[in-house]
């Protein structure tokens, strides 16, 4: 049977890993590539940088530590953040990316997430929606073609309050592709949730995994005991 | 040492499939030709199965000649859909050398099947020695091999129905499942390949 996913994401800025990270064992807790090895072996199920980099000239950076990653951690890596061209796409590829999210915001022309999953194939091309409730109803999701939906609930990002599972389900039901739930996780639970009622095939979260608060064995351990199959 | 080829054809992430192999022990050139003085050939590959065969063009003859010729192959994802006669996502033609045809998941199941699931190997099967029985493998496609010599199948794995998801037959090895993002199950299987070549 298909294993739901935990996902840590790590946000990134300027090559460095941004948001203090507790962790013992850990020789530089501000590299992303340390880090993610880290991650790899708590039994993270795939692994998502956000790059928050605002200058274009360090995002050169960004490429650098997709490349040092992907030659020691074998397992799914997902790239978002400041992708607006094809081009930004076929050089995170390239570099070691597997999965390259965009977000629907970011991007002026619509088109280019279809010209990049023409020129790539759906597969590696994740869109990223981030929902705020408006008047009580949500704005449409469209379909470009994406393999995937990184669905982020900007009223719970942070809280920890639980991921916004009405949300969640809507997205899941109305999309044919799997979606990743992201915003909200506090504690163990909220994960089993988001895949249960929220009907989400992977989970993300970030801070409650980089403090320490919670370890992603522990998380997947919960799962499996709500009954979710789990890697 | 093994030399692997890993043929680069612009079809996906090549890195970690070169990496993977070095981690195992393999010595690794990327190419965009394949190298009749290797010891093995790899041919991974994402995307769709026409731009494949398109962006393979006459390189497909060499991936013929080379399998024909009984040296060790290993296609992974697209790099085993093209071993195939055809696919119900492009009109182009695959290489023929497993007969059988490549079909979309049925209606139903979220698509693309992306994740870790269960990979259940046949006895014998020389990719999977060693690799327990239902250990889990990283999955990312919409379309899947139906092979017709039943006898190639080398493991299944059941995402609504139950489907080839590695062939097998002498010299040419495949899998549908990304090895070099699977993790330690992932690296061995790598490592049963590159063991196997350098026979």
């Amino acid at each position: 049977m298909l294993a739901k996913r935990i996902i840590p994401c790590l946000d990134v800025d300027a090559g460095r890993v941004v948001k203090g990270i507790r962790f013992v064992d850990i020789r530089d807790a501000g590299d992303p590539v340390e880090m993610a090895a880290v991650y790899d072996r708590e039994g993270a199920d795939e692994l998502t940088f956000l790059d928050i980099t605002a200058s274009w000239e360090q995002r050169e950076t960004t490429y650098d530590i997709v490349r040092r990653t992907a030659e020691q951690v074998f397992i799914p890596l997902t790239v978002g953040g400041g992708v607006r061209a094809v081009d930004d796409v076929r050089r995170l590829l390239r570099a070691g990316a597997d999965k390259v999210a965009i977000n629907t915001a970011a991007v002026r022309d619509p088109e280019m997430l279809l010209d990049a999953t023409l020129a790539f194939g759906s597969q590696c091309i994740v869109i990223a929606i981030d929902a705020r409730v408006r008047n009580g109803s949500w704005e449409v999701v469209k379909d470009l073609g994406a393999g995937e939906v990184l669905l982020t609930s900007m009223d719970r990002d942070g809280t920890k309050d639980g991921y916004d599972l009405a949300l969640t389900r809507a997205v899941c039901d109305a999309v044919p592709v799997p979606v990743i739930a992201s915003g909200g996780a506090g504690v163990p639970a909220h994960f089993t949730e988001a895949m249960t009622d929220g009907g989400a095939d992977a989970a993300l979260a970030a801070s409650v995994f980089h403090f320490g608060e919670m370890r992603i064995s522990e998380v997947k351990a919960e799962c499996a005991r709500a009954g979710l199959s789990m890697r | 040492m093994t030399n692997v080829t890993v043929l680069d054809f612009e079809m996906g992430n090549l890195r970690s499939v070169a990496k993977a192999l070095e981690k195992v022990g393999a010595s690794v050139d990327v190419s965009a030709e394949v190298d009749r003085n290797a010891d093995a050939l790899v041919v991974p590959g994402q995307g769709a199965f026409g731009s494949c065969v398109l962006n393979l063009g006459a390189r497909m003859d060499d991936v013929r000649a080379w399998i024909a010729d009984g040296r060790p192959y290993l296609g992974i994802c697209l790099g085993l859909q093209v071993l195939f006669d055809s696919s119900e996502e492009s009109e182009e033609k695959g290489a023929s050398v497993f007969a059988g045809d490549v079909v979309r998941f049925p209606a139903g199941p979220k698509v693309p099947h992306i994740g870790w699931n269960e990979v259940s190997s046949r006895a014998g099967a020389r990719l999977f020695d060693g690799i327990d029985l239902g250990t889990r493998f990283y999955f990312v496609h919409s379309y899947y091999p139906v092979p017709a010599d039943a006898g190639v199948v080398a493991a299944t794995s059941d995402y609504a129905v139950e489907f080839c998801c590695a062939a097998e037959r002498e010299n040419v090895m495949a899998t549908q499942f990304h090895p070099e993002k699977s993790g330690d199950a992932g690296l061995a299987l790598l490592s049963n390949f590159v063991r196997a070549a350098a026979r």
